[in-house]
C-alpha cells in the first residue's frame, strides 16, 4: 500500500474544482488512457491576466486526483506568468510530499499546466515534438531531459518514476542513461535541487564542520554558525580570527567561495559580531 | 470499523481452531520433533498427524508431502529439482499468466541459459491446448502449469496438460496454491508429479506451505541441511505452523463443499449485482470454468487504485490488476496476456471471498460500490453524462 500524506488523502477524497470551465481561456488534456493516466485542465483568466477559475478532470489514481485538484487550488489567484513558474515539486511540497513512484502524477500536472497557458497564449504544445525514447509510454527525450533537470535525477529508476520512461518493455534504459549522463554533465549549478531552509542550514553546518574549520584551526581560528536568513550565512569569528585583521578577507575568499561552492551559488556570509 | 474483507487470494484468515491447535506448541510442547526425548518425541507424532491431514485433503500418501515455507519455496523447489534431475535437458513450459513465483523463476532461469516456452491463454484466459501440446519437446524437463489464476480465478485443465506431458516422460508441476481447498483434488487419479500448497490460502497461518513430490520422482533437494523432511528439505520444522496447516486441511476438506454452493453463491450474487448496477462492466475470466470464490471485474474509465481507496474509507478490502497497484507501470500481465483492453484493464478489481464472508457484507459492497464508481467517472475526462468520450478525447 502507497504511503499517502493525509493531504494527499484528503485531496484525492474530496477533491477541488472538480470539471471543466466553460469557454475556457486555458485548455489542455496530458495524459491517455493506454498510460493509465490522463488529466483535462480548463481555466480562466479575469481582465487583470488572473487565473479566476481553473478546473480539472482526471483518470488516475489517488495521488493523480490529488495532484490535479492540488494544481488547480494552487493557480487560482496567480496571474498567467506567475502560474507558469509552477514545478511538479511545488506541486508534491503543496501536498506535503508524493512517494517517489507516483511523482510522475505532479510531472502530469505541471505537463498539464504547461500545455493549457501555451494554449491560453496561443502557442504550440509546449512538447508536442520531439524523438520518442520510450515508446511504451510515448515519453520523448526532451520530457526526460527536463525532468532529469529538474528534479537533479541520478537514476533510470528515478526517471521512470518521475516520467514513467523506462517502465515498460525496458528497451530503452541505455538511452535514458545516455541522456542523464549527457544532462548531469550540463553545468553543476544548473541542476543543483531546490533546497528547504533545514537541508540548507544542514549542508551549511556540515560544509562548516569539514571543509572550513580545520582551515582555520590551523591558524588558532574557528567560526561560529549564528543564523541563516534566506541566502544570508551570518557567522562569528572565534579564537586567532576575532582579532584578525585579515578576517574579513578570509570570509569572502574562504568561506563564502566553499559555502557558495558546495551548498548553494547565492549564499553571503555575514560576519556579526556575537 | 470490521473490515468486509474480500481479498482472500492474496491471504486468508487463520481459522480459530488452527490457531487454537498452534497456540501449545509455542509454550508447553516447544520440543524438536527430532529429539530421541519424548518431551520432542510426542512433538513429532503431531507433525506427522499434521502430514497425514495434509495428505488427506489432495488424496496423496503422507510421504508424498515435504513442508516448506512458502508456496514460492514450494515453486522454487520443484522447477529446480526437476532441472537437476534431467541434467541433459535444457527446456522448460510454462504460461504467461503464472504468479511471479513462476514467471520470476523462470526469467530468471532464461539468463542461466534455459529456454523457455509460455504458452498464451485466450481472451477468456483459457490455456491454448493446441499450442501446449506443440510446445512439448524430447528437451523439456517440466511443466509448470498454475491449476487456477490467482487474479481471475479461471481454472486450467492440468489433469489433462499432465497425461500429455507424462506421455513424452516430461515431469509436471502445478501452482495449486488458489485451487487447493476450493475445488476437489485427488491425486492418485492425477498425472501430476509435483504440486505447490501455500498455507495462508487456506486458513492456515503465513510462513508455511507444501511441495507435494510423487512417489517415485526424482528429487534433488533446495534447501540442504539437516535430515528433515527425510533429507529433502533441511531445517528445523516450523511446528506451529505444520500442525495449523495440517488442520486448516481437514476444515478445507469439510468445507470443500460449502466453497462450492455458499461462497460461489454469494460471489455469483455480488458479481451480478454489480454488472447490473455499473454500466460499461465486465468479468474478466472464463465465467463457467472458474474457482467459486474468485471475481475480477473491470469498470471501464477509471482507475483501480482510486477505486480500491475508496472502497478502503468503507472498510472493504480488494485487490486489482490496474498499473498502479501492480507495482510496476503497466496493467496485470494476466490482463495483458488476455488481450484485455485498457480501458478495462486499469479498473479491474478482484474480489476474493471465503467461508467466512456473510449476505450481509456482500450486500454493503453492492449498495457502496455503484456510488463510487459513479463518482470517480465523474472526475474522468472520458466519461460524460453517464457514458464515454474516450473517442472524443482521444481523437
Amino acid at each position: 500500500m502507497w504511503e499517502y500524506t493525509d493531504k494527499v488523502k484528503e485531496h484525492f477524497l474530496n477533491p477541488r474544482n472538480v470539471g471543466e470551465v466553460e469557454n475556457p481561456d486555458g485548455a489542455a488534456t496530458v495524459g491517455s488512457l493506454a498510460c493509465g493516466d490522463a488529466l483535462k485542465l480548463t481555466f480562466k483568466v479575469d481582465e487583470n491576466g488572473r487565473i479566476q477559475d481553473a478546473r480539472f478532470k482526471t483518470f488516475g489514481c489517488a495521488s493523480a486526483i490529488a495532484s490535479a485538484s492540488a494544481l488547480t487550488e494552487m493557480i487560482k489567484g496567480k496571474t498567467v506568468e506567475e502560474a507558469a513558474t509552477i514545478t511538479n515539486q511545488d506541486i508534491a511540497n503543496f501536498l506535503g510530499g508524493l512517494p517517489e513512484e507516483k511523482m510522475h502524477c505532479s510531472v502530469m500536472g505541471r505537463e498539464a499546466l504547461e500545455a493549457a497557458i501555451a494554449h491560453y497564449r496561443g502557442e504550440p504544445g509546449p512538447i508536442e515534438e520531439g524523438k520518442i525514447i520510450c515508446e511504451c509510454f510515448g515519453v520523448t527525450e526532451e520530457e526526460i531531459a527536463r525532468v532529469v533537470k529538474e528534479n537533479n535525477l541520478r537514476t533510470i529508476e528515478e526517471v521512470t518514476n518521475y516520467t514513467k520512461a523506462g517502465g515498460g518493455c525496458g528497451n530503452c534504459h541505455e538511452t535514458i542513461q545516455e541522456i542523464i549522463d549527457r544532462v548531469r554533465g550540463e553545468g553543476q549549478a544548473v541542476i543543483r535541487p531546490k533546497l528547504s531552509n533545514i537541508q540548507k542550514i544542514k549542508m551549511i553546518e556540515e560544509t562548516i564542520d569539514r571543509e572550513i574549520r580545520p582551515l582555520l584551526h590551523q591558524d588558532g581560528g574557528d567560526l561560529e554558525l549564528i543564523d541563516v536568513v534566506g541566502n544570508r550565512v551570518l557567522v562569528a569569528t572565534r579564537g586567532a580570527c576575532a582579532s584578525c585583521a585579515a578576517s574579513h578577507l578570509t570570509m569572502k575568499q574562504v568561506v563564502e567561495a566553499k559555502l557558495r561552492e558546495l551548498v548553494w551559488p547565492e549564499l553571503e556570509v555575514e560576519e556579526v559580531s556575537q | 470499523m470490521n473490515p468486509v474483507y474480500l481479498d482472500n487470494n492474496a491471504t486468508s484468515q487463520v481459522a480459530p481452531e488452527v490457531l487454537e491447535a498452534m497456540l501449545p506448541y509455542f509454550h508447553d510442547l516447544y520440543g524438536n520433533p527430532s529429539s530421541m526425548h519424548t518431551f520432542g518425541g510426542q512433538v513429532g507424532r503431531r507433525v506427522r498427524q499434521a502430514r497425514e491431514q495434509v495428505a488427506a485433503l489432495i488424496n496423496a500418501q503422507p510421504e508424498e508431502i515435504i513442508f516448506t515455507s512458502c508456496g514460492t519455496e514450494s515453486d522454487n523447489t520443484a522447477i529446480r529439482s526437476a532441472l537437476a534431475t534431467n541434467p541433459g535437458k535444457r527446456h522448460l513450459v510454462t504460461t504467461r499468466v503464472e504468479h511471479p513465483a513462476i514467471h520470476s523463476l523462470v526469467a530468471r532461469l532464461a539468463q542461466e541459459g534455459y529456454r523457455a516456452t509460455e504458452v498464451p491463454v485466450d481472451a477468456d484466459g483459457r490455456l491454448n491446448m493446441a499450442q501446449y501440446a506443440k510446445s512439448l519437446t524430447p528437451d523439456t524437463a517440466i511443466v509448470s502449469c498454475m491449476w487456477a489464476n490467482n487474479e481471475t480465478g479461471v481454472i486450467f485443465p492440468v489433469e489433462e496438460a499432465a497425461v500429455l506431458a507424462r506421455n513424452r516422460g516430461i515431469l509436471f508441476h502445478t501452482d495449486a496454491v488458489q485451487a487447493v481447498g476450493k475445488i476437489p483434488i485427488d491425486m492418485r487419479r492425477s498425472a501430476i508429479d509435483l504440486l505447490s500448497i501455500s498455507g495462508h490460502k487456506l486458513h492456515a497461518p503465513k510462513g508455511v506451505g507444501v511441495l507435494y513430490v510423487r512417489k517415485g520422482t526424482r528429487f534433488a533437494p533446495f534447501l540442504i541441511g539437516g535430515h528433515q523432511e527425510k533429507g529433502r528439505r533441511g531445517g528445523t520444522e516450523n511446528v506451529p505452523s505444520l500442525i495449523g496447516l495440517g488442520l486448516a486441511c481437514e476444515l478445507a476438506g469439510q468445507n470443500l463443499e460449502k466453497e462450492n454452493t455458499l461462497v460461489k453463491s454469494l460471489r455469483d450474487k455480488l458479481e451480478n449485482a454489480l454488472l447490473e448496477r455499473i454500466p460499461r462492466s465486465r468479468v474478466n475470466g472464463d465465467r463457467l470454468n472458474r474457482l467459486p470464490n474468485t471475481s475480477n471485474i473491470s469498470f471501464e474509465f477509471v482507475e483501480g487504485e482510486a477505486i480500491l481507496l475508496r472502497l478502503n474509507e468503507f472498510g472493504i478490502c480488494a485487490s486489482s490488476g490496474s498499473a498502479c497497484t501492480s507495482g510496476s507501470l503497466q496493467p496485470s500481465h494476466v490482463l495483458r496476456a488476455m488481450g484485455v483492453p485498457f480501458t478495462m484493464a486499469h479498473g479491474s478489481i478482484r474480489f476474493s471471498l471465503s467461508v467466512y464472508n456473510t449476505e450481509k457484507e456482500i450486500d454493503f459492497v453492492i449498495d457502496t460500490l455503484p456510488p463510487i464508481i459513479d463518482s470517480l467517472r465523474k472526475l474522468s475526462p472520458y466519461w460524460e453524462v453517464g457514458d464515454a468520450i474516450c473517442s472524443r478525447v482521444e481523437g
